[in-house]
This record gives structure tokens, C-alpha cells and sequence, in this order.
């Protein structure tokens, strides 16, 4: 990525750049806040609420240091992003936590997680994709559960084995 | 000399069959994992500490330092085939060697990187194992105070001094500090940012970030841009070997490139890229072929691949002499200690020496086995690279979340492996560096303590961090490395101006 050519077009305030800034602002106030809670205990020196302090203090600062980037337009320059993979990525992730939640076991959970980050990377074969993820999470299982001996949950699948 | 008795002893504890074992097991799943694009060392060590869970502690350094050399290699050999560097100290070597892999070079490439690896790797590791009693000496007068002082050195260095923005890095570094205050405080049992989750009591796993931010990031990050880019797999034609030309031109960057990387590596400077990308400059100063760079020269891959390895024994100094991790696999190298309840520091080369040193020695066994698997094994590597994409990065992703799942398969960490892999999509869309996040959640709780214990010690006088010379000096250093890039670039705009 390059950044800094000096024959850009008028640079324009940075809309993503602003929201950094003001995520990392608030992250100080819960900061403080949650600080605010702490007893200060400490008979010498620092209590557990004083490094809270300082680091919310370094975050105000760098949001107004964000901030300044951001009205600049300093921030590098962003290639287009396609949003669809990311999204089903991020679903994914979600169908892993549910299955693994609710008692459905490693093998479903990774096999879902599998063929949706598959179908993100542009694959359109879902049934070859399931059972390729399926007998992938199984001789996974296998190896770690029992050779490895590392517990990994157990559903419905496992218990067949 | 105590180093050789030392040495002599650690090379026994490596040479034990299992230990051998262990060392084989570790070089080749390093490859292997450091191969597939995208993945480099740090990743490969955050993927793999889970499968070491249940091993004994020295057999399991071991193998963490075969994986952590063996990511090294893997991660060139991408580098050159396909032109994506899995980590930015492999740019300078992705530069020459994939141009050296159209032009149907790719042999002689991968060989004088291995070669050069070794070479670097083996003097690199002489030097850390002379540097580390010497540093061991001077760091066991080191009070509390001097530790946290050093601690800002590294923060800086690692986050502000080396980076494209300050700001930026210093951003980065300051999310790891928070995701640090999690959990229960040590001194005095107080949850902070717990937000009454009793997951959140133990504090953030390194390894959920560091997999979350590497991986699921990645994963996501590449998913995002898929459109951009056309990966185009580089087949090895031709001759493997070296010509006696070849040869000529590499031993010379080979030497250099380890003069760059070990002494950047060994100071708290954080990372590789620095040495790799002066040595690059360097060789394309120094070359009596000036035409070939740009366009394939074999003195471009031979210094930067010698200065990267350097490098990274090098950042091993720091690490196992005072506990200081300034690179994001020196980072997953203490996490993986810090798994056994082993504090890296002079206390553990007092210790445990057998631990320590058969470390050390390990990595020599594990340099040589790498050289011997690499070359004649290059055609299996070059097969993991033409694993599909798809099956790639889903596979990837189920490993990774494999480990999470294995250590705490709870809903909670889960998510947060999730919501660490969305922090790490955005960090790489709007250009904010990972390592200092992992840093900050390594180093930040490990400062707070020592800042606190110097503080207890003085009643509360916080003039007691300037009273100690080393302190003093070592904020000093702190302070010139936080000023000097914003003087500089004020500097340069005022330059710009003049023009």
C-alpha cells in the first residue's frame, strides 16, 4: 500500500478514521469507569485502579492523535472490500459457537465452519465440501481426542465412535 | 569457558533420542505450517502450542524451536513461489526471489535461502549463546524499577520507533495494554473489566488473540480482497543446485545479512523487517550486478533471508536473558514457557540450565535438520502450496479454532476468538500493525507488577524509577525513541518545504 504521494486529490476528512477515533475515546470512559469501582487498597504506591488511569489516558490521547489523522485524511489508502465472504465467515464462526453451545460437539461444529469459509473462498460445492469437512473433522477428533488425549466436546456424532 | 561447559551440557540434553524426536517433529510441522501462504512464524507457533499441551516442558521447548526456525523456512519458500510473504521481514526476500522463480531460477533461490539460513542461523546462535550468560551477569542486578523501565523501551521501540505511523502503532499497543488489565489483579484480587463474565477472571488468552488476530483475521482479511488478487503458484524448473557462480555471490550477503540481523534482533528493536530491508539495500548498493536487482539478483534473497534468520535468534537473546518478547513469535515463545508456569529470565538460567541450554543446543540440531529436510524436500512443500484456497483458509480456520476449542470450549472464549479475528480484519484494513497488541497483552501486566513492587518499595516515591542509573538511563532511551519519529517527520515536512 502506498500513502503520502504528495499529488493527491484534495484530501477529504476520513468518515472510518473518525470512528476509530471515537471507539477508542469511549474505550477510555469504560476504562475510567470500571477503574471508578475499584477500592483503592494500596497503603504505598499504586492501588489496582491507577494503571486503568494511565492507559485510559493514552487511549484519550491517541484518539485525538486518530482524530487529527482522520481530519487530515492521513489514514492509507483502502482498496474496495467485498463484504459477502466476510459475512459469511462471520456466520460461520456464529453456527461453530451455536453448535458447540447447545451440545452438537466438535465434528458438526467444524464441519460448518469449514464449508461456509469454503463457500466465502468462492467454492459452489456444498455437498462434496460436507462431506470432505466432515471426514476431515473426524480423523481430527481421533487423532486429538484419543491419541493426543486433549478433550475436545462431544455430541451426537462423537458418541457413534 | 563456563559458555562451552554450559553448551557441552545443553547439547547432551538435545541429543537424547526423544529430544531428537521432538526437535524432528518440531522442524517439520513448522515447514509445513509456515508454508501455507499467509501463515507465518508467529502463526505457526500460536497453531501449534495447543497440540503441545500435554508434553513435558523441555521436550516441548524443543519442539517449539524446530517450529519456530522451521516457520522461518517455510515462510521463504512461500515467499518465493508465490510472491506473498506471509510476514512483512519476508518482503525483501519475496522482492528478488519470486522475480529469480519466473525466470526459472527458483531452485538456486530456495537453495541459497536455506543455505544462507543456516549459515546466519548457526553464527546467530553462537552469538546468543555467548550473549545470554553476559546479559544473564548484568540482568540479575536489575531491580524491579530497572525491569519496568526497560519494559517502556521495548512498548516503544516495537509499537512507535519502527512503524509507518506512530500514532498508529501506538494505537495497537494501547488496545494489548487494555486487553492486559482483564482479569483478576495479582497484588490485590481485584476483577477489573470483568464486567461480572467469570470467564473474563482469568484474564485474555495470548494464544485466543494471537490466533484470532493472525488467523481468523487473516482468513477474513483475504476473503475481503479476494477480487484483487490473482496468486499465481511459480512451478521449480531447472537445477535445484547452486552454480559455483551462485555461490560466489552468496556467502558475502550471506555474512553480511547476519551482521545486520543478530545485533537488530538482540536489542529491544522489535522485529525483522529493519535488518532485512537495510540488508537489502546494502547488497543492492555493494553488487557488481546492479542490472539483475528488480529483475531476479540472487545477492537480493541471499542477504535479506540471512538477515531474517539472524534476526530471529537474535530476538531470543532479549527473551530468554529478561523475559522481553520484541517480535510477535518471540511473544507466542514466551506465551508457550508461560504455559509450563516457566518465567524466562536469569532466575530460569540459574535454575533450570538443563532447560535452558538444551534449548539453546536444540536449535543448532534443529538449523542442521532443517537444511537437510529442505532441500532434497522441496517438491513436497511446493505440494502444500497448491492445496485450493478454499480448502486452504477452511482449514486453516478449523485448525485454528481446534486449539480454542481443545483449551476452554466455552461459548465465551469462543467468541472472543471470533471477535479478536473481526479486531484483526479491521487493524489490517486501516493499516495498524498486530505484534504490538500481542505485545501489549504479553508485556503490559508483567510492567504493571514490576511498576508496582518498585513503587512499594519506595514508600511511593516515584522518584525512585530515576534514582536507579539503569532506570534512568533505559527511560531515558524510552523517551528520545517516543519523541524521535514525530522530530523526524517534522523534520522531513519542513524539508518538503524547502523544495
Amino acid at each position: 500500500m502506498t500513502s503520502g504521494d504528495p499529488v493527491q486529490p484534495p484530501r477529504r476528512v476520513d468518515r472510518a478514521g473518525l470512528v476509530i477515533a471515537a471507539l477508542l475515546a469511549g474505550l477510555a470512559v469504560v476504562l475510567v469507569w470500571d477503574a471508578r469501582g475499584l477500592p483503592s487498597t494500596a497503603m504505598y504506591g499504586m492501588g489496582p485502579e491507577a494503571m486503568p488511569v494511565v492507559v485510559a489516558s493514552g487511549l484519550a490521547l491517541l484518539a485525538i492523535g486518530n482524530f487529527i489523522d482522520a481530519l487530515r485524511g492521513n489514514l492509507p489508502v483502502r482498496e474496495s472490500s467485498d463484504p459477502v465472504p466476510v459475512v459469511l465467515i462471520l456466520i460461520g464462526l456464529a453456527l461453530l459457537i451455536a453448535i458447540i453451545g447447545f451440545g452438537g460437539g466438535f465434528i458438526l461444529a467444524t464441519s460448518a465452519l469449514f464449508v461456509t469459509t469454503s463457500a466465502a473462498f468462492g467454492r459452489r460445492a456444498i455437498l462434496v465440501d460436507s462431506i470432505i469437512a466432515l471426514v476431515m473433522s473426524t480423523l481430527i477428533y481421533l487423532a486429538f481426542d484419543r491419541l493426543l488425549t486433549l478433550s475436545l466436546p462431544a455430541g451426537p456424532l462423537e458418541r457413534l465412535l | 569457558m563456563d559458555t562451552f561447559a554450559a553448551l557441552a551440557h545443553g547439547m547432551a540434553v538435545a541429543v537424547q533420542p526423544m529430544n531428537l524426536l521432538y526437535a524432528l517433529i518440531g522442524v517439520f510441522l513448522g515447514t509445513a505450517v509456515g508454508v501455507l501462504p499467509g501463515i507465518g512464524p508467529a502463526l505457526t507457533v500460536a497453531l501449534l502450542l495447543p497440540v503441545t499441551y500435554k508434553l513435558d516442558p523441555g521436550g516441548s521447548l524443543i519442539m517449539f524451536a524446530g517450529i519456530y526456525y522451521g516457520g522461518m523456512y517455510g515462510g521463504s519458500t512461500t515467499a518465493i513461489l508465490i510472491n506473498t510473504p506471509g510476514e512483512s521481514a519476508s518482503m525483501a526476500t519475496a522482492l528478488e526471489g519470486n522475480k529469480m522463480a519466473k525466470a526459472g531460477r527458483g531452485g538456486p533461490a530456495l537453495a541459497t535461502s536455506a543455505i544462507g539460513s543456516f549459515v546466519a542461523g548457526t553464527i546467530a546462535t553462537i552469538g546468543l549463546a555467548f550473549l545470554a550468560p553476559w546479559l544473564v551477569d548484568f540482568a540479575v542486578r536489575f531491580g524491579p524499577e530497572d525491569y519496568f523501565a526497560l519494559m517502556c523501551v521495548a512498548f516503544v521501540t516495537v509499537s512507535a520507533t519502527f512503524g509507518d505511523s506512530p500514532v498508529r502503532g501506538l494505537t495497537s499497543l494501547f488496545i494489548g495494554l487494555t486487553l492486559g488489565l482483564v482479569g483478576i489483579d495479582k497484588l490485590t484480587g481485584q476483577a477489573r473489566l470483568a464486567f461480572g463474565v467469570p470467564e473474563l477472571l482469568d484474564g485474555v488468552e495470548v494464544t485466543t488473540l494471537a490466533v484470532g488476530l493472525f488467523a481468523v483475521g487473516e482468513a477474513l482479511y483475504v476473503a475481503s480482497r479476494r477480487h484483487h488478487t490473482e496468486e499465481k503458484l511459480e512451478p521449480v524448473r531447472g537445477s535445484l543446485w547452486m552454480t559455483k557462480e551462485d555461490w560466489k555471490r552468496s556467502w558475502k550477503p550471506w555474512l553480511r545479512g547476519t551482521m545486520f540481523g543478530f545485533p537488530i534482533g538482540a536489542l529491544p528493536a522489535g522485529g525483522a523487517e529493519i535488518p532485512t530491508f537495510l540488508s537489502y539495500s546494502t547488497e543492492k548498493r555493494l553488487t557488481k550486478h546492479p542490472e539483475e536487482f528488480g529483475k531476479g539478483a540472487i545477492e537480493g534473497v541471499a542477504g535479506p533471508e540471512a538477515a531474517n534468520n539472524a534476526s530471529a535468534a537474535g530476538t531470543l537473546v532479549p527473551l530468554l536473558t529478561l523475559g522481553l518478547p520484541t517480535s510477535a513469535t518471540a511473544a507466542m515463545m514466551l506465551a508457550g514457557f508461560q504455559q509450563y508456569g516457566l518465567n524466562p529470565g536469569p532466575l530460569l538460567f540459574a535454575e533450570r540450565p538443563d532447560l535452558v541450554w538444551g534449548l539453546i543446543a536444540s536449535l543448532f540440531i534443529a538449523n542442521m535438520m532443517l537444511l537437510v529436510l529442505n532441500l532434497p524436500l522441496v517438491g513436497l512443500w511446493v505440494r502444500l502450496l497448491a492445496i485450493p484456497q478454499p480448502w486452504l483458509y477452511a482449514g486453516i480456520l478449523v485448525f485454528a479454532t481446534m486449539g480454542t476449542i481443545a483449551a476452554k470450549p466455552s461459548v465465551v472464549e469462543l467468541s472472543m476468538l471470533a471477535g479478536f479475528g473481526v479486531l484483526g480484519f479491521l487493524m489490517r484494513r486501516f493499516d495498524f500493525p498486530i505484534a504490538p497488541v500481542v505485545v501489549g497483552l504479553i508485556l503490559g501486566p508483567i510492567a504493571e507488577s514490576q511498576l508496582r513492587r518498585a513503587l512499594a518499595i519506595s514508600l511511593g516515591d516515584p522518584m525512585a524509577l530515576l534514582q536507579s542509573p539503569i532506570s534512568a538511563t533505559l527511560l531515558g532511551v524510552a523517551l528520545i525513541a517516543l519523541l524521535a519519529p514525530f522530530v523526524l517527520k517534522g523534520l522531513g515536512r519542513f524539508k518538503a518545504n524547502e523544495d
